[in-house]
């Protein structure tokens, strides 16, 4: 296997994007992406994208997509693991490059959320759940993490005010992300006073519906070496899965996929939870924030709501936590974030991410949830000396 | 939304509450599985689930899905039977500031939405309170 | 000998007043209340319907039948609110139940007697050795056009009843059965709500035909009323059960155990097999029980059930009609009311 590195990145500005159909801003971003790495052309295209069909009435993206980006005849297809698609996207990358098929790949992620009604992206987004035993009941995604929340809340102690502090808290980091959806901050009052949408989450808990996209480009870390900005190599990638519906899983408090993956990154890369400088996770809903830092061990099991009350995921904490202001203040284009994880991640590292950059981080991490937990993606980057 | 064919392809389960068990395992499977997850057992033995469970956790869902609006908001909980299973399902006929995890609950037939004006009737289980 | 082996009753737990109902029209709640001898009727949630209070019902007298339900061998629904136009509600209910597919079903709708109509068939197919076990369910989610007098009371219940040979709750000792063409009441395909013709309910038409079955099952089986432990009539509002019962000659004594209306409402299909469950819920071995029901179009059904001593080991197997009707109750103002049966117009 050879080693991979991250050579260009891109995002355009997220949020509800009326004048620009899903292939135009795909293809602003991903020339953003070719141009930071410096090339016309690549070997490969992955497209994360949890579903265009019900979202734009488009499937068969892989094609049209590399078609509109001008790269005639490569292999170009759409991974999809609902909101864990972008991730999963880049994993497939990284194995064509790490493999010796593909020289350079284009992976990226994209979701055109804002072309149908409330009514229909509800349904879209449902449609990750088990539409047969959850969705059937009337459960929604967002009822989903506050079965979750209370859950934990009741459990371990978590209180109103620390699912709330996780959106403060990113909201801080994403007022000073240029390409976030909402970049400013909110308060405690405001998120416990905000509109309720599933007790106990309300609306200021839930990432919000985004038009986005995100894109990188993978090639070998030999490679990488020649250009002139710092080597970012992917060191470790972990994917798992677990029980589909959230009632049969064992434990309704813990993220099983997210554990796995992240033991499976952890183990590929050789670090522990302790390397860790930074990580971007899936705040799909404050909750998730916290049960997936418990999940990847870098807060003790049942700690994630005192970790963030604490103050130790925070910029400037023990272990900065979604720096880019997380899929709650970024924005969520659900296919797209796991490609946007990564590339705050590579920015980070390269230490050009501007007022909300960490100070000389080396490893970082990123983690990509799918439903309600039962898939999850994990990488691992490090920043070579 | 569910088609004809897809909800009447359920009934067994929404109606009767049919399960499978792997005996080895002594572990319920609902909906029912072809192969135990736990030990690769295809051999599963029909079963029917229990009637009655307690309240694991809940959720008020306040913003629904289209077919749910008649109903919003309304509640929606794990429930553990008295068999193991773990089911979601929607809990009625109960104030909302009286629900509380550790509820005892049972099972009623209920609609769950029409499919538009002129669709099929979809049915399946609710919990309510135990009486 | 035949009879029932298993009854059980569903009644939603959501209640209107009458003072609530009132207050909207305009209308003078204690000359209603008085007139009508009502306080407050059921209603359905949005999630229930004929069908599903149907299975409810039937699973409680499932529980004091103790029987496979797949012996069943005929499944009858009596309602006018079957949530079908076309397709059966028993189809639904023989399947909740486990008792598919050998089974022959119909659904019944003749206004409020269409319940008893399908008793009346289920019993006497067992009588005729057609079916081992045959289930007759009178249910309605009935509604009244807003403001008028039938809103007061049209209300949401269901009772069922399994019928068979052994095991018997009440043996079945005569069955009678009454009609005339009479245009009381109706509703045309399409229309939501049902129109009625006002006073020409009562004399020609209620009190015409429970009066002429109650008369003909009593000549029939060779009884006087005071022969009967316990009567029950149809229940459109509190009065006419009442008056009926006097003219025949019933005390109030053999009627109240029965009648539920004041408090629940015209269950129309479910209303007299409603009453009869909660007689069942209180009656002793021997004691004798008639029933007559009163469907507008215009006829009645009529029964005499003779209880067993079998009925106190089921009779706590499933829950008792009145604490059903007198627990766990959901007052609603009438703007949730009309939400609940859908008389909001909204946006497609």
């Amino acid at each position: 296997m050879r080693d991979v590195a991250v050579i260009g990145v891109g995002i355009t500005k997220w949020g509800e994007i009326w004048k620009q159909s899903l292939r135009d801003i795909y293809v602003e971003t991903a020339l953003l992406a070719l141009e930071d790495a410096g090339v016309d052309r690549v070997d490969s295209m992955y497209v994360g994208s949890m579903s265009p069909g019900l979202f734009v009435g488009q499937e068969h993206i892989g094609a049209l997509l590399s078609d509109y980006l001008g790269q005639k005849h490569i292999p170009a297809v759409r991974v999809e693991s609902a909101c864990a698609s972008g991730g999963v996207a880049v994993r497939m990358g990284f194995m064509e490059v790490a493999s010796g098929i593909s020289d350079a790949v284009l992976v990226s992620g994209i979701e055109k959320m804002t072309d149908v009604g409330g009514d229909e992206a509800t349904y879209a987004l449902g449609s990750a759940a088990d539409q047969e035993y959850e969705g059937y009941h009337g459960l929604t995604f967002p009822g989903l993490y506050a079965l979750i929340a209370r859950a934990h809340m009741e459990k371990y102690g978590t209180t109103r005010e620390q699912l709330a502090m996780v959106a403060v808290k990113n909201h801080k980091n994403g007022a000073n992300n240029p390409n976030a959806q909402f970049p400013f901050e909110v308060t405690v009052e405001q998120v416990i006073n905000s509109v309720k949408v599933a007790d106990p989450l309300n609306i200021l808990d839930c990432s919000p519906i985004t038009d986005g996209a995100a894109a990188v480009v993978l090639v070998p870390a030999e490679k990488a070496r020649e250009m002139k900005k710092p080597v970012i190599k992917i060191v470790g990638s972990g994917f798992a899965t677990d029980s589909f519906a959230l009632a049969q899983r064992k434990e309704i408090t813990w993220l099983e996929a997210t554990y796995l993956a992240g033991q499976r990154a952890y183990g590929m890369a050789g670090k522990k939870p302790e390397d860790l400088d930074l990580l971007e996770v899936h705040d799909c809903f404050t909750i998730a924030e916290i049960c997936v830092t418990e999940a990847l061990g870098v807060v003790e099991k049942g700690r994630g709501g005192a970790a963030v009350e604490a103050g130790e995921t925070a910029l400037e904490g023990r272990i900065p936590v979604n720096t880019s202001g997380g899929l709650k203040s970024k924005g969520h284009p659900v296919g797209a974030t796991g490609v946007a994880q990564v590339m705050e991640v590579v920015k980070q590292l390269r230490g050009e991410a501007g007022k909300r950059q960490v100070k000389d981080p080396r490893v970082g991490m990123t983690q990509n949830m799918g439903g309600s937990g039962a898939s999850t993606v994990c990488h691992i980057f490090e920043r070579e000396a | 939304m569910s088609t004809p064919s897809r909800y009447w392809r359920e009934i067994p389960q929404r109606y009767r509450k049919e399960a499978n068990r792997c005996a080895p395992c002594d572990l319920i499977y609902f909906p029912p599985r072809l192969i135990c997850p736990e030990c690769g057992n295809r051999a599963l033995e029909k079963t029917v689930l229990a009637e009655k469970g307690s309240l694991m956790t809940y959720t008020i869902i306040r913003v629904p899905p289209s077919q749910f609006k008649d109903q919003a908001p309304y509640a929606v909980g794990i429930v553990e039977m008295d068999d193991g299973v773990k089911l979601t399902g929607q809990v009625v006929d109960c104030e909302f500031d009286k629900m509380h995890t550790g509820m005892r609950l049972q099972m009623e037939f209920r609609k769950m939405y029409d499919v538009g004006h002129s669709g099929i009737i979809c049915y399946g289980y609710k919990f309510v309170p135990e009486y | 000998m035949e009879g029932i082996v298993g009854y059980g009753a569903y009644i939603p737990r959501n209640r209107i007043k009458v003072e609530e109902i009132a207050k909207v029209w305009g209308a003078d709640a204690p000359s209603y209340k008085k007139g009508l001898m009502l306080e407050e009727k059921s209603v359905p949630s949005p999630d229930q319907d004929t069908i599903t209070m149907s299975v409810e019902a039937s699973k409680n007298a499932l529980k004091r039948a103790n029987i496979d339900p797949v012996k069943i061998g005929a499944v009858y629904v009596g309602s006018e609110s079957h949530p079908y136009a076309v397709k059966p509600s028993g189809t639904v209910l023989a399947e909740a139940l486990g008792a598919t597919p050998e089974c022959h079903t119909a659904d019944f709708e003749f206004a409020c007697k269409a319940g008893t109509e399908g008793m009346f068939v289920a019993l006497n197919l067992v009588k005729a050795g057609a079916v081992e076990f045959g289930l007759g369910v009178g249910a309605d989610t009935s509604q009244g056009a807003p403001g008028d007098a039938l809103e007061y009371s049209a209300a949401a219940g269901a009772a069922a009843f399994i019928f068979g040979r052994e095991n018997l709750v009440a043996r079945a000792l005569e069955t009678y059965a009454f009609m005339t063409d009479t245009p009381d009441f109706r509703r045309r395909e399409n229309k939501y709500y049902p129109q009625h013709g006002g006073r020409f309910t009562g004399d020609p038409a209620y009190f015409k035909h429970v009066t002429g079955a109650a008369r003909g099952i009593l000549e029939k089986a060779g009884a006087e009323p005071q022969d009967l432990d316990y009567v029950i009539f149809h229940q459109p509002n509190g009065k006419f059960p009442l008056r009926v019962g006097k003219l025949l000659g019933f005390s109030k004594e053999q009627i109240l155990p029965g009648w539920l209306v004041n408090k629940l409402g015209n269950t129309y299909s479910g209303s007299s097999p409603l009453g009869l469950t909660s007689t069942l819920d209180i009656a002793k071995a021997g004691d004798k029980i008639l029933l007559i029901s009163y469907g507008s179009g215009a006829g009645s059904d009529a029964f005499i059930f003779e209880v067993t001593d079998h009925i106190d080991k089921v009779r706590d197997l499933a829950p008792r009609t009145r604490d059903m009707l007198d627990n766990n109750k959901n007052y609603l103002e009438y703007g949730e009311y009309a939400k609940f049966r859908h008389k909001i117009r909204k946006a497609d």
